[in-house]
């Protein structure tokens, strides 16, 4: 490796070097504010690093990894997206007792595996970041082990992953013996030849990884661990499985069709719309049962990487534009709604704050914090004004130009249906108080977590009405790749 | 920049009211007022003199916004848009005045939206950029929908819903016909753009364009509405409150017409040609099927919506009956029932405010108890059913005759819609007004205020019924030039 290797991956050693710091720190003196503080700047370092890994992109650093302006995107956003749940996450947890410090060595660890999946273009770098991100996932999600909830969330968790990992190993094992390579670059170039181009094996090789890539991303008919997730995990937890987790799978996702699809993936195209279309459907109706807060927005999530997934099933620049576009709105809408929830989470209850009951005349009572939710909520609806706004736009344009009409029906359909539900939670937020119900006392907001939920609404509103520069971002990332 | 300033104004105005709530109930009121004033000003100042240059556009202004699409901040104005500007910022004071004593709760909150929605509509009228009049098109429904949802009546969640989802729903129909627009001539030409002009050129496919042309109707139908799309319109006029009422009649429905004539037709001219029989067999449709139900209601607020779905199946005639006349008579109707249907419903709201009651059964012998009340309800009663020398008249009798020399047979049978509107305007004045006042109903009469307002909407139906020319002046020569883009000449 040359020096040049070691700046491209600078990013991932500083936040490989920040958890064993905050680990050690812990280990010396267990202190909140010092843990969350110290993970808080190996994430901002890590940020920073990327500008010199920019300057030496595109590089290939050993076969595993490359480093290209569509990793360090990706890797941008869930280090940004890592930090933002750090510090909803020192707010969240200084209200509540237990030992909280090692949290933040699992948020490093997971963020890291993030950002060597959104790098990898190998089968064992792709299993080397799942992992690295799903096992520190699992001890995230029951984090507050005193209750019961998220303990029962981390160990579906704990199943699922296990299972879905246990097909993508079954798929990548299936397509090394009809090919004898993991590398995604010759996976992709033999696939394409006369000889495999209808190879069964192959097939079903790549038909595992999309079933245990679909685990990971919660699509019908593989979505059922999400709400039960959802609701038992903490409320930044839940952002960061909503989020970082599953934004870099998808990165993978995208990067591997790209370099390896070949000719098997003209093939599994109709089982991708097939997917996008059960997300959205069922993700938008079942959203229409739930009662509580933090199952729709679980269900919400499902039919957003539905309609993600309608943008994939694109081609050219623009569908990888529209994946990038859409899932930085996402994030950042995913990562404001559960802050929201987060603030409002009271400490005594074991619960978050997630029943519909609990939002009556919140709009009226905090009145920023509930501007700020609904417009989250809006921006999830996709109305003008928001960054939802754009990347349904996008998405539609990506659509319209694939000519994938059932898919963009589908869209359609479930835009309306989710509408219903997004505003549902907005009207309880601004009807009245019931009479004779005692004013709840308020969570006062910590600055932190305000200044976290200020500046996503600021991203909300601002790359929504004028979002040219982060589509040049996008744009210089999509053209990495294609 | 004077364009810019028209959408910006209400918009700042918004916010201030929102913000100086702080300071008293009166403060957002002023401000919305005053900044609705200078707007209504600056539209006006802009009304082209005796004698116009005959040029259509009045004033254009465009900045590039996202280029990666191709979408500029192109906005532009005719007499059409400046007309619809106009009676945008009359309706919107009007809508201040009717809720100076109606709305008590969140009064900044209520202003904010108001002028927001204002704001969008504006938008609507002025964008010549798809991407930017869709982006406007959304912007004022979630005003309207908290207009709705927090300050209207006993059913206001479920008819806020409603209402949202029809035309959202039916939004994102014409985003995807938008996308397939500007995709298919990105594809012809190699230039992707967003923008009105250099769409207007575009040759598609006749099977293409019928199923784009279909997008943008469906949106435009739902909001006009068109029957059998209309079925949120009851709902949601009923349950807003009396400024939700007057802004979505006066309005936005309104915008779906706007749409119709500034889009459907001159983008799609050959598959509007061929889908005009059943576009205006729906607008038939709608003028008999609202004139019956408008009959049958018991709910007087209810009653003045159904006659709103009747009124703009005139408009659905005469923009597909594409000629000159018609579309005056279009262009006509669509302000005349703007400015009689805005009155009806303060009407309406007035009377609720003192008898807290909506129900035709109850009421009677008003016109004893309130004088000034019941003379006003008959005059925008009369001018409802369209009684010569009113603007209502000009605008239904200029679409019927341009309509017959492109569908005598359907004509026709519109015009029996003229004799249903004369039953159910006259049936609403006797049982409101006349007859026994069987529950002793005692009430103050039209204030001062009230009474201004209502002078102030009655004055421009009696100056159009009778000199509608100034109006056929400015709109003419924007008319034209759609014609002329219709008929495929460049601009």
């Amino acid at each position: 490796m040359t020096a040049g290797d070691f700046i491209a991956v600078l990013p991932l050693a500083v936040l490989g070097a920040a958890s064993v710091v905050v680990m050690l720190a812990v280990a010396f003196r267990r202190h909140h504010g010092l843990a969350a503080l110290l993970a808080s700047a190996g994430m901002v370092l890590a940020l920073a690093a990327l500008v010199p890994a920019f300057g030496v992109s595109p590089r290939q650093v050993t076969p595993l990894l490359v480093v290209d302006r569509y990793a360090l995107f990706y890797q941008g956003l869930a280090i940004a997206a890592g930090l933002a749940v750090t510090v909803l996450s020192y707010d969240y947890f200084d209200r509540r007792e237990g030992r909280r410090e090692e949290l933040y060595v699992l948020l490093l660890l997971a963020t890291l595996g993030a950002a060597v999946l959104a790098a990898s273009t190998h089968f064992a770098s792709l299993f080397l970041g799942l992992e690295l991100l799903s096992v520190a996932l699992f001890a995230m999600i029951a984090y507050p082990v005193a209750s019961h909830l998220p303990l029962e969330a981390g160990a579906k968790y704990l199943i699922l992953a296990g299972v879905s990992s246990a097909l993508l190993l079954f798929g990548m094992a299936l397509i090394y013996a009809q090919l004898g390579t993991l590398s995604f670059a010759a996976i992709g170039a033999q696939s394409s030849t006369a000889a495999h181009s209808r190879d069964p094996w192959l097939l079903a090789g790549m038909g595992l990884i999309v079933a245990g890539i679909g685990f990971k991303l919660s699509l019908v008919p593989f979505h059922l661990w999400a709400p039960d997730i959802y609701q038992g995990a903490p409320a930044p937890v839940a952002a960061f499985v909503a989020t970082v987790s599953k934004g870099a799978v998808f990165a993978l996702l995208l990067r591997y069709f790209v370099e390896a699809g070949g000719t098997p993936y003209n093939a599994l195209l109709p089982v991708f719309s097939a997917l996008a279309i059960a997300s959205m459907l069922a993700g938008n109706l079942l959203a229409l049962l739930q009662d509580n807060v933090k199952r729709i927005l679980a269900y919400s999530s499902i039919a957003h990487l539905g309609y993600v997934l309608v943008a994939f099933t694109g081609s050219g620049a623009l569908a990888l534009e529209a994946v990038g576009y859409y899932l930085a709105a996402y994030f950042v809408t995913m990562l404001g709604a559960f802050g929201a929830v987060g603030a409002l989470s009271e400490p005594a209850q074991e619960a978050d704050c997630e029943t519909l009951e609990a939002y009556r005349a919140l709009g009226w009572q905090r009145p920023w914090l509930a501007a700020i939710f609904a417009g989250m909520l809006l921006s999830l609806a996709g109305i003008p004004l928001t960054m939802g706004f754009v990347a349904k736009f996008y998405v539609v344009a990506t659509g319209v130009d694939a000519a994938t009409w059932w898919p963009l029906a589908a869209l359609v359909i479930g835009s309306a249906i989710g509408l219903f539900y997004y505003l549902r939670i907005i009207v309880v937020m601004y009807s009245n108080a019931p009479s004779q119900a005692p004013a709840a006392e308020l969570v006062p907001l910590r600055p932190g977590g305000r200044l976290v939920l200020a500046v996503l609404a600021f991203l909300l509103v601002g790359l929504g009405v004028f979002p040219s520069p982060l589509i040049r971002w996008i744009q210089a990332a999509a053209g990495s790749l294609v | 920049m004077i364009l810019l300033l028209l959408i910006v104004l209400p918009l700042a105005g918004g916010l201030l009211a929102w913000l100086c709530e702080r300071f008293g109930a009166a403060w957002p009121r002023w401000i919305s007022l005053l900044a609705l004033a200078a707007d209504l000003a600056l539209a006006a100042s802009l009304w082209p003199g005796q004698g116009g240059s005959g040029e259509a556009w009045i004033a254009q202004a465009a900045w590039p916004w996202i280029p990666r699409f191709g979408i500029g901040l192109h906005l532009g104005m005719d007499g059409l848009s400046l007309i619809l500007i106009l009676l945008t910022g009359f309706l919107g004071i009007m809508a201040v005045m009717s809720s100076w004593t109606e709305i008590e709760s969140r009064v900044g909150l209520f202003h904010f939206n108001l002028l927001w929605c204002l704001a969008g509509v504006v938008g609507v009228f002025l964008a010549l950029d798809l991407f930017l009049f869709f982006f406007f098109w959304e912007l004022m429904l979630v005003p309207m929908y908290f207009i709705i949802a927090i300050w209207g009546h006993e059913n206001r969640v479920y008819a806020a819903l409603k209402f949202f989802i029809f035309t959202q729903g039916s939004g994102l129909l014409m985003l995807v016909a938008i996308l397939a627009l500007a995709l298919l001539n990105y594809r012809a030409t190699g230039l992707l753009s967003f923008d009105y002009f250099d769409l207007l050129g575009a040759r598609l496919e006749p099977t293409a364009a019928v199923w784009i042309m279909l997008g943008f109707f469906a949106a435009f139908a739902v909001k006009l509405p068109a029957v059998p799309l209309h079925t949120w319109l009851p709902d949601a006029h009923t349950e807003a409150p009396t400024a939700g009422s007057i802004i979505l009649a006066g309005l936005l429905l309104k915008t779906g017409a706007y749409g119709l004539l500034r889009f459907v037709v001159p983008l799609f001219p050959d598959a509007a040609q061929a889908f005009a029989p059943v576009a205006m067999a729906l607008g038939v449709a709608g003028i008999l099927y609202g004139a019956i139900l408008a009959f049958a209601q018991t709910d007087l607020k209810r009653l003045v919506a159904y006659t709103s779905v009747s009124h703009l199946g005139f408009v659905l005639v005469g923009v597909f009956a594409w000629n000159q006349l018609a579309l005056q008579g279009a262009v006509m109707q669509m302000v005349a029932h703007g400015i009689s249907t805005g009155a009806l419903f303060m009407l309406v709201g007035a009377l609720q405010e003192r008898i807290h009651t909506r129900d035709i059964g109850r009421m009677g012998g008003l016109w004893a108890v309130a004088p000034r009340m019941g003379a006003i309800g008959l005059f925008f009663a009369i001018a409802s059913l369209g009684l010569p020398g009113l603007g209502n008249f000009v605008g239904e009798f200029l679409v019927l005759l341009g309509a017959f020399r492109v569908n005598p047979a359907l004509t026709a049978t519109a015009a029996a819609g003229l004799v249903a509107a004369a039953i159910y305007a006259l049936f609403l004045v006797q049982r409101v007004f006349h007859g026994e006042n069987g529950e002793g109903w005692k009430m103050a009469d039209f204030s001062f205020r009230e009474t201004a307002a209502m002078a102030a909407l009655m004055a421009p139906i009696v100056a159009l019924g009778f000199y509608p020319q100034p109006m056929f002046d400015t709109a003419a020569p924007a008319l034209d030039t759609l014609q002329q883009y219709a008929r495929g000449e460049q601009p």
